[in-house]
């Protein structure tokens, strides 16, 4: 049974529909073990060869590697989120309901959302590892400068992320965040000096005005806000997390790929 | 049985919390190798939440807070974190030894440092986590609906009000702040901070493997910031806050009607009016004359000094610019735990407080 199966395989291996799809066989030898990850646009991003040590799962935790698959998983669950979804006040909620009651699979919100929360997590474990094995010192400290900004960027989309459900729990908990905006130093209508931003006597810092106002597009958590934060959700910082999610990777291998003792500035490959 | 829980439920009020926290966080990195290489003080040190949560699990309230679905993943990060630290903790200490007795790091053994095909390798490793994770993540979601409560209501306020779970932590710091600090300043200063870590940091060794010995200073400055005044304010600010944002304990029912007196006083206050006897200058500048002082020297003065004495060895390492960044970063964590415990104790509530400018500290 299965040398027949094998051998149907191998049949179908040598159709010209496979070789056209995999030009290689499957590589044996280093010449071709190198040419699989340098011609592969999936796969190169890696380097041909690495240390050993940079595989051992108790020193990188693999957790970069995890965030990176969870949000791999948050775009693909995105995007059939927003099939469903409509942002406007009127239909948000019950789109919402729908797409529990009787969307097929209705897995999707799960998974979006335990995905989200679980992305958190793991790119706090990340740093923390980066920073026990010191992997930020030269010639790496400008990829924690990008990890930062990473880091931050994932906990905006999970905060805009929290409003589109609009439910108590959304409306209430942005409100409790945006509420911070107010007090700004000089941008916040509550914000100290911003009484200071005024010209002839008229103040130019209101809550018509200030940044509270700019994110949430009214004056409270409404559907200007709902609007702006799935805007920013969906197009805005994902676009902006793309890019440097690939000078973050791209730098990985510049500097001379997963941290290691003794080995100072960029070495190829 | 009752004792005993209203018991934990005092250990868990914030003061001993965050007290006793900060000594078992010193406590290990101090006895290190005990906590790491004794097997029963390894098993004692895992097994303790576990356990902790386990049996918690069987009361009542505990459980009402602890099977919110959106507190799930918050329990998981808990015992995470004990883990990964205990583990980086565990291969710092295995390799100091080395270095202490003139061997090579674990990193850097030659079986280590030998060169491998990232095909089949990595790309078997990544694969394997891609399948237990999507395994994970699709069980997780059979198990525990996603939570949806009533559509949005403007008009009502739920109680409490909180912010989504990871920001709890800065919620947490609003009770003793007022929100243009907890909300914007403290924030901006923890991503600046983090982002300048590469930058200040003058030491160039342990880089690229566990150590502890090497870097003890940065590591427990980092970990005292992300243990203590991140994941445990987060862990107080989830578990332990309830109606009115007062504190319960971990077995306490969540009581709306619970009052907790307020009975705070700023500094001035307390100088001009208690100390001096006279009444309040009317004048803000002179009213407050005092804590702008304090916080003056405290943010000025105290990193010459320090610069002079105790921390001269970094100042001469780090250069100006660096140490005057990384000492003034350090005072505002550090002002963090320090005005909690002055409101626990003095019922301080502002060193400098100017509603004119709305400028409080
Ligand atoms: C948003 C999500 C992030 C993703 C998807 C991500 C992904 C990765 C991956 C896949 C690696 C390879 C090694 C590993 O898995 O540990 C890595 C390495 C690295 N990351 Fe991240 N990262 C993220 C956020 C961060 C953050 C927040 C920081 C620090 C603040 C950071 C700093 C670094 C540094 C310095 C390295 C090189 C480590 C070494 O050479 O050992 N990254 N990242």
């Amino acid at each position: 049974m299965m040398g027949r199966l094998k051998g149907w395989f191998s049949d179908f291996t040598r159709t010209p529909v496979w070789k056209s799809v995999f030009r290689h066989k499957m590589p044996k030898d280093p010449k071709n073990r190198a040419l699989a990850v340098l011609t592969n646009v999936f796969l190169h991003l890696h380097p041909v060869r690495m240390r050993k040590q940079g595989l051992r799962i108790s020193y990188t935790w693999c957790m970069g590697g995890v965030s990176f698959f969870l949000f791999l998983s948050l775009t693909v669950t995105g995007i059939l989120l927003m099939f469903y979804y409509r942002p406007t006040a009127q239909h948000a909620y019950p789109d919402m309901l729908d797409l529990m009651e009787s969307a097929t699979l209705g897995l999707m919100r799960e998974m979006h959302r335990w995905a989200g929360h679980l992305m958190v997590i793991t790119v706090w474990l990340h740093m923390l590892r980066v920073f026990l094995t010191g992997s930020y010192k030269p010639p790496r400290e400008f990829n924690w400068v990008i990890g930062v900004v990473l880091l931050v960027l994932t906990l905006l989309f999970s905060f805009t992320g929290y409003l589109l459900p609009w439910d108590q729990l959304a409306m209430w908990a942005v409100t409790v965040g945006s509420n911070m905006a107010r007090a700004s130093p000089g941008l916040g209508v509550e914000g100290p000096g911003s009484q200071l931003m005024a010209v002839g006597g008229v103040p130019l810092i209101t809550a018509g005005s200030d940044v509270r106002f700019v994110l949430l597009g009214g004056r409270f958590v409404g559907e200007g806000a709902l609007l702006r934060f799935y805007v920013l959700h969906c197009i805005g910082i994902p676009f902006i997390f793309v890019m440097l999610l690939a000078t973050h990777f791209w730098r990985i291998r510049r500097d001379g790929g997963i941290s290691g003792p003794g080995k100072g500035g960029p070495m190829a490959m | 049985m009752d004792t005993i829980q209203s018991w934990i439920n005092v250990l868990f009020r914030p003061q001993l919390l965050i007290a006793t926290s900060i000594l078992a966080l010193l406590g290990f990195c101090r006895y290190r190798k005990f906590c790491t290489q004794n097997k029963f003080m390894s098993a004692a040190i895992l097994g303790f939440p576990l356990a902790f949560f386990a049996v918690s699990a069987l009361e009542e309230n505990f459980w009402i807070q602890f099977k919110r679905p959106d507190n799930v993943p918050i329990s998981f990060m808990l015992w995470f974190v004990v883990f990964f630290i205990w583990l980086a903790m565990k291969k710092g200490v295995e390799n100091d030894d080395r270095i202490a007795e003139g061997r090579p790091v674990y990193e850097a053994e030659p079986e280590e440092e030998e060169k491998v095909f990232v095909w089949p390798d990595l790309v078997y490793t990544e694969l394997l986590c891609v399948l237990l994770i999507s395994i994970m993540l699709v069980a997780w979601s059979i198990l525990i609906p996603a939570p949806l409560e009533e559509p949005a209501n403007p008009q009502l306020t739920p109680n409490p009000s909180k912010a989504p779970w990871y920001f709890l932590g800065l919620q947490e710091i609003l009770v003793y702040f007022d929100p243009w600090l907890a909300g914007v300043l403290i924030p901006t200063f923890i991503v600046i901070g983090l982002m300048a870590i590469p930058y200040i940091d003058p030491n160039p060794k342990g880089n690229g493997y566990y150590t502890f010995a090497e870097r003890r200073y940065e590591i427990f400055i980092f970990l005292f910031g992300f243990v203590i005044l991140w994941v445990l304010l987060i862990f107080q600010g989830t578990f332990l806050r309830g109606p009115n944002w007062n504190f319960y304990g971990p077995y306490e029912y969540w009581d709306v009607h619970k009052v907790v007196p307020l009975t705070n006083v700023n500094l001035s206050e307390f100088i001009w009016a208690r100390l001096l006897g006279v009444g309040m200058p009317s004048f803000w500048l002179v009213r407050e004359i005092f804590g702008l002082l304090l916080l003056g020297l405290y943010f000025f003065a105290l990193p010459v000094l320090f610069a002079k004495t105790l921390w001269k060895k970094f100042y001469l390492q780090m250069g100006l610019i660096p140490y005057v960044l990384g000492s003034d970063l350090m005072l505002w964590m550090l002002l963090v735990p320090i005005k909690m415990y002055l409101r626990w104790t003095l019922n301080l509530k502002y060193f400098v407080a100017i509603p004119e400018f709305f400028f409080n500290i």
